[in-house]
């Protein structure tokens, strides 16, 4: 009987795709002109990008006045041609949107308190960055004490500022005393613990340089522009991440008082819009302290602000905490850990790092919301392009198209170059729950 | 017993009503002392009194004689006017950007992605400014004002739209809306128990629409063409006629809906692909066409998901409307926590009316939203 079974051993050649399947014209066809409706739309999306796009080039590159010292740069009459945004303008007047009326010779102080700042938020973001636990200690206790140290400057802020730089050092200390007690004597070999250290000495050696040179006070009045934003942003975000997980934590307490008063904060601040808040935070809060007390015009929005976000972030956290299976309160209480070491040992670390990415949505929510201070008389980079423009040096027809413009582009960087990172730092934690 | 977890919990809820009985004493003895320094009267006295300054929008009558009690509600029903009107337009504009995002056609989607993200990424106040202050400002005067057609006027006083003066008979006209109304929508309940009862089908829709538009117009024929236009026209140095919408408004009602818009249309997105494929693949198994696939299968479970963040969106609206401060605005917070706060000073009781206000509205949609949650719940087992 003859073998009838055909074995192919060798693998055909893979044979060419059949015609109009493949490359530009067939994308075209499928994508763009796949039915009459398809093609309708196709030419309405064309006909709007050919009617703005080229328009908008036009207005802010080629028609563009990039130099120039006064308005009449920016004149069609003096200038003699079609003028589009008036970029000198923004070019004459950034340093007034980056520091506001800061006195110009103290700068270099504004400059450094962005620095550390920069330093912080790369520690603090960047994952591939080690010794997470010695950023967290340069971005919520020593940048906030440097930072107000100096930008207002003056004998007062210095005493506090080496009081923090002391107090730091002693509960550094206390912590790796009492990690020797418990027998780790490795401690002091670890390039952790000498960096701790070295970020508490530098601290306090440049106190003490800060200190010998004398720092002029600069009242909160003059500051302005992206210096003020930033630093709204900033307190918002160093004060109310943990004043939002004390308020998660409150909320989904056992306690019934605790939880009411939780319950009762949150959705009452969720429930108004934050201009109220901040009216309430410059008129009520001046009432409700003794008059000698009276906060700093300045210092009244951020408490608002910070109290604000810290009950949106507060509900982001209560979903990490819900998201924790509760094997592993089980886990950790069964260990024999107390309610304080099983918060913080087990389940924050873990709620947290799930809600990442709605902690950072809070955060451009936040930075957006920097610009409501404007209605309460604060000098904030919105109002520090706005005020520019009324200037009558810079008084030309395409000024507000160039500012709004400018505004906006610094806006959108940092919100978009945020949401960016969050969904980055989304796709990390998935990749790691795939199987 | 100093370490049972019961007699620590007491013991902390305590310390935590004794700290806030604290601070309210504190509080309120400072605001007793400090209101005495200030001489600021205190209680809701002022109400009645007269108010003393002009609103340009009211809804209501309202004059510079009236009272502050008045003028709260001329900004509270100013701040619902927008805010509702902005609802519609925001939810009509989001589905349409929601739905181009996840077209099949590149260019449209890639234009609504443009869109949603850079309206995401800037500050409503910013917007709102830019909507104010560098679109409606420069407009050019009444005398060069834009005809939009249709008799609409646009200029920098405002959007001019022509206004419907009704004459003697126009009732008719409303009669035969309201017979349209109510027909059809009795017509759709009886066709639905005909389908079900005997599987026919009949064109719902067109049988509405057609009612809808022949009633009334033969009601306007018949009653001899009662309804006569007021257009806007230009006299000396205004224009006069028609219905002005200021360009305060406007500003804020274009700000507010093209804000709100790029938000719902991310939700309606996430709504849509949260559908899973099977389920119009098994549609498109049982023989449903293509409509019939997204109106009966898609969307109503697309709308289950959609529904809880589109009211929270709804409440942002509302909320963020107050916003109408910084471009002048009458709304509630202009007129209310602004100007009345400032003549009379007394802060508390102002802040408080308006964060109650505020607070009626979201503890209303919120127990909507639970009314909705728990009739739409997925019944399980």
């Amino acid at each position: 009987m003859a073998n009838l079974a055909y074995v192919q051993h060798n693998a055909m050649p893979s044979q060419p795709a059949p015609p109009g399947t493949k490359g530009a014209v067939h994308w075209v066809k499928e994508n763009l002109f796949s039915s009459p409706l398809n093609t309708i739309m196709t030419l309405i999306g064309v006909y709007l990008v050919i009617t703005t796009v080229p328009a908008l080039a036009k207005f802010y590159i080629f028609d563009a006045v990039w130099t120039g010292a006064d308005r009449d740069a920016c004149l069609k009459d003096k200038v003699g041609r079609e003028i589009g945004a008036c970029w000198a303008f923004v070019v004459d007047r950034y340093q007034y949107f980056i520091y506001g009326s800061y006195p110009i010779v103290e700068r270099w102080r504004v400059n450094l308190v962005f620095a550390l700042f920069a330093v912080g938020v790369v520690w603090m973001l960047w994952q591939r960055v080690p010794f997470k636990a010695v950023g967290a200690m340069l971005f919520f206790a020593v940048l906030p004490v440097t930072a107000w140290m100096l930008l207002y400057g003056g004998s007062l802020s210095w005493k506090w500022y080496m009081v923090a730089a002391a107090a730091l050092a002693v509960w550094a200390v206390y912590g790796d005393y009492s990690a020797l007690k418990k027998g780790d004597t490795g401690i002091f070999s670890r390039p952790e613990t000498l960096l701790r250290y070295g970020v508490i000495l530098a601290m306090a050696l440049g106190g003490l340089m800060i200190g010998y040179a004398g720092l002029p006070r600069v009242d909160t009045g003059l500051w302005g522009g992206v210096l003020v934003t930033l630093l709204i942003a900033a307190v918002g975000i160093v004060f109310s991440l943990p004043l939002g997980i004390a308020l998660a934590l409150g909320r989904r307490s056992k306690l019934p008082i605790i939880k009411m008063f939780s319950v009762i904060f949150i959705e009452f601040v969720r429930g108004v819009p934050l201009i109220t808040v901040l009216f309430m935070a410059n008129t009520m809060l001046p009432l409700f302290v003794p008059q000698e007390w009276s906060p700093d015009r300045l210092l009244r929005p951020l408490i608002g602000v910070a109290l604000f976000a810290a009950a949106y972030m507060a509900e982001v956290v209560r979903g990490g905490l819900q998201a924790i299976p509760k094997g592993q309160y089980e886990g950790a209480m069964s260990l024999g850990l107390g309610y304080g070491s099983m918060m913080r040992l087990i389940v924050l670390p873990q709620a947290l790092r799930i809600v990442i990415p709605g902690i950072v949505n809070t955060f451009i929510g936040l930075f957006k919301d920097t610009t409501l201070v404007t209605v309460v008389g604060i000098f904030d980079f919105m109002r520090a392009v706005e005020a520019s423009m009324i200037d009558p040096t810079w008084a030309t027809p395409t000024t507000r198209a160039t500012g709004y413009a400018f505004a906006a582009i610094f806006y959108f960087i940092c919100c978009w170059g945020m949401s960016r990172y969050s969904i980055s730092v989304e796709g990390k934690l998935a990749a790691g729950q795939k199987r | 017993m100093l370490y049972d977890p019961k007699i620590r919990g007491y013991f902390y809820q305590l310390v935590m009503v004794g700290i806030v009985i604290f601070l309210i004493y504190t509080a309120y003895s400072n605001v007793v002392e400090n209101l005495q320094r200030q001489k600021i009267a205190s209680g809701l006295g002022f109400w009645g009194n007269t108010a003393g300054f002009d609103i340009n929008q009211t809804l209501i009558p309202y004059s510079a004689t009236s009272s502050y009690g008045q003028a709260f509600w001329v900004g509270l029903l100013n701040t619902v006017l927008v805010a509702s009107i902005g609802i519609v337009f925001a939810t009509i504009l989001g589905f349409l950007v929601g739905v181009a995002r996840l077209s099949k056609n590149w260019i449209i989607s890639k234009i609504a992605m443009i869109y949603v993200e850079v309206i995401r990424n800037l500050p409503l106040l910013l917007q709102l400014f830019f909507w104010y202050n560098a679109v409606l400002k420069p407009l050019p005067g009444p005398r060069d004002s834009l005809d939009l057609g249709a008799g609409m006027l646009l200029n920098n006083r405002g959007l001019f739209v022509p206004q419907p003066v009704f004459g003697d008979g126009a009732g008719l006209i409303g009669i035969a809306l309201l017979l349209a109304i109510f027909g059809s929508l009795f017509f759709y309940m009886w066709s639905k128990k005909q389908q079900e009862t005997t599987g026919k089908q009949y064109p719902n829709g067109l049988i509405a629409l057609a009612a809808l538009i022949l009633l009334p117009t033969l009601a306007y024929f018949i009653s001899g063409k009662p309804v006569t236009f007021n257009f806007p026209q230009l006299s000396g140095f205004n224009v006069r006629g028609g219905v002005t919408v200021f360009p305060e408004f406007f500003a804020l009602l274009l700000g507010l809906t093209t804000y709100t818009a790029g938000f719902i249309a991310e939700v309606v997105r996430a709504g849509i692909m949260a559908v899973s494929k099977g389920q119009s693949e098994a549609a498109g198994a049982l023989g449903l066409r293509h409509g019939s696939t997204l109106r009966l299968v898609v969307i109503p479970q697309a709308m289950r998901v959609i529904i809880p963040p589109l009211t929270s969106n709804y409440l942002n609206l509302t909320k963020n409307s107050s916003l109408a401060v910084v471009i002048g605005y009458p709304d509630l917070v202009q007129v209310f926590t602004g100007t009345v706060l400032n003549q009379t000073g007394q802060a508390l009781e102002v802040i408080a009316i308006t964060m109650a206000v505020y607070l009626t509205f979201s503890l209303l949609t919120s127990a909507f939203m639970n009314y909705y949650n728990s009739r739409m719940a997925l019944v399980e087992r």
